[in-house]
């Protein structure tokens, strides 16, 4: 944002006069292949499974192919086990997403001021979003959590069993872990595109640091702590390396999420009619997120082109 | 003299937060230079002599071809990617087609629908195919993943050439092929990196894909993971030895682009 400001940002679009049809074509050309392999690798699978979401199908018993309606919605709906996943996907996604905000917010603040070392700094702290999620749940899982020779235990004393104790708590505190740095780096980019005049004005008229931070910092930061809860949300409620690698989906069903229920629904229980209905329904909950999260990038796109 | 007194003690505090950050990451490369005993040793041991025999066991089970086959799946979708991304983008800003927004959402909208809802068809097409366990179709899926990002990130990128000078190019007879490699190339091309580099990361790390359709041929480097998930005893070592490795290429990766990180994760929106 910084770069933009310092010159007028170019309208992105020039108001489309009426071509001939051939120069039109001529100007769809380049977008053609994206949009053809987009439409191709991801819409035609999706209406593969909304057809296959009306059908009941287990793999197990080939040749045993038929039309059910919306028996499988009823089966997903009325499921405890996919309730239980619903639950816990709006949890783990609910409880990492507002952790590493906190934690990001406080870390992007921190990071704002000048100070010796401010890049170095930075630079450790994107490193954990960089690692390989697997080979960070991995981590966690047996480095950190282990009851006889993790780190919390070898460093705290004690023999907790942490990922057993608490389930749900390890896989979010892992995935905070990852999507922290996430999230500050939204955040510091917020911060750093505030205009320092105004704060500048705010001082010299006697406003305190808190004040400050209260009445201008948060305020400015909202579309950036929204653009950040919506893009953290999308990305994590696909989470499935962490529960697949630390709990299992377990204890029970205790951090079973959708995505990992929905791979047991196919390639343990070969229902593939219930993993369809369950793949629609997440859609359709996505859809609701996705709204909301699209209304607050063109918010932004809109801020950008005011300046 | 009092500020800056406060101000170092907040430096102080930014250092320790970023050290305590980073630190499980520093446990996983200190352990992966000991031997297994002194790695399940509880209190932790801090001083121990440095080893390589973990990097030569992960190398002699075989580590190689997992590794190549993320560098190929990762390397040619990133390459398609960009092939198919920055026309699109193209279209999207400078020289925009008609109803251009749709075509911008409908990209990014792609990109929120989550994998396991249109797996399965995926998974049956692949299978019918004969297409499983090929790096190539871990290429084709990898390149539809990053699509919407590259072509969000790259229009951000476009849309930083200033118009005047692509119109005055224009004035002076330059023609298309022209204009793109003296004046928007220039531009652009550190934006280019960075999204190679974000794709490629995406692809490196991408798990329940490769996990579901690769098998003996064409595993990718998560998969050799998964190995380490339930095995218990001495194993740590090994397991950092094989975590290390895997994560350094991205690692670098996102140490070079991390100016341009931001920008990309949030496809394009923030700068």
């Amino acid at each position: 944002m910084t770069d933009l400001a310092t010159r007028p940002a170019p309208a992105p679009v020039a108001p489309a006069p009426k071509r001939g049809a051939k120069e039109r074509w001529v100007r769809r050309a380049p977008l053609l292949p994206a949009l053809i392999f987009a439409i191709i690798v991801t819409q035609v699978p999706f209406l593969v499974t909304l057809y296959l979401s009306t059908q009941g199908w287990n793999a197990l018993r080939p040749g045993q192919r038929e039309f059910v309606g919306f028996d499988n919605y009823l089966t997903v709906l009325t499921d405890t086990r996919l309730r239980a996943a619903l639950f816990n996907t709006v949890l783990l996604t609910a409880g990492a997403v507002i952790f590493s905000l906190i934690l990001g917010l406080a870390l992007a603040i921190l990071l704002d001021r000048k100070f010796l070392g401010r890049s170095v700094v930075r630079t450790l702290l994107i490193t954990p979003f960089l690692v390989m999620p697997i080979a960070a749940a991995l981590l966690w899982k047996h480095a950190i959590y282990n009851p006889t020779y993790g780190l919390i235990n070898g460093i705290f004393g004690g023999s907790t069993d942490w990922v057993s104790s608490y389930p749900k708590a390890a896989v979010i505190a892992t995935l905070v872990w990852q999507w922290t740095p996430f999230m500050m780096l939204i955040l510091l980019a917020g911060l750093q595109s505030q205009s320092h005049e105004v704060l500048e004005a705010a001082k010299v008229d006697g406003a305190n640091a808190w004040q400050i931070f209260r009445r201008m910092t948060i305020p400015h930061l909202r579309q950036y702590l929204e653009l950040g809860a919506l893009l953290g949300s999308i990305y994590l409620v696909n989470t499935f390396d962490a529960v697949f690698t630390i709990t299992q989906g377990g204890p029970g069903t205790a951090t079973t999420n959708l995505p990992y229920e929905i791979y047991l629904t196919m390639f343990r229980k070969f229902e593939y009619g219930e993993a369809s209905a369950a793949g629609v329904i997440v859609v359709v909950l996505t859809i609701i997120v996705a709204t909301f999260a699209l209304r607050v990038i063109s918010g932004l796109f809109k801020v950008e082109a005011n300046r | 003299m009092n500020r800056r007194l406060i101000d170092s003690a907040w430096g102080v505090v930014a250092w320790v937060a970023g050290i305590v950050f980073v630190f499980p990451v520093i446990w996983m490369v200190l352990t992966s230079f000991k031997q297994e005993n002194a790695a399940a040793s509880n209190p932790p041991s801090w001083i121990f002599e440095p080893t390589f025999d973990q990097y030569a066991l992960v190398f002699e089970r075989n580590m190689t071809p997992f590794l190549l086959n993320s560098l190929m799946a990762s390397i040619f979708s990133t390459l398609l990617v960009i092939l198919l991304a920055t026309p699109a983008a193209y279209a999207l800003s400078l020289r925009p087609v008609e109803k251009w927004s749709d075509s911008l959402f409908f990209f990014i909208s792609t990109k929120m629908m989550p994998v396991v809802a249109a797996f399965l068809p995926v998974y049956l097409l692949v299978k019918h195919a004969g297409m499983l366990d090929n790096v190539w179709t871990m290429v084709i899926l990898y390149t539809s993943m990053n699509l919407p990002l590259a072509v969000w990130m790259m229009r951000s990128f476009l849309l930083e050439v200033p118009r005047e000078v692509l119109e005055a190019g224009e004035v002076d007879g330059a023609g298309l092929l022209t204009s793109i490699r003296k004046i928007i190339l220039p531009i652009v091309s550190p934006g280019l990196a960075a999204t190679a580099l974000i794709c490629f990361i995406f692809a490196w790390n991408e798990f329940f894909l490769a996990l579901n359709l690769t098998a003996t041929n064409s595993s990718t480097a998560p998969i050799f993971l998964v190995g380490f998930i339930s095995s218990e005893g001495a194993f740590l070592a090994r397991l950092c030895a094989a975590a290390t490795i895997v994560s350094l290429p991205v690692l670098i990766a996102g140490w070079l682009a991390q100016n341009k990180l931001v920008r990309g994760l949030s496809m394009g929106a923030v700068k």
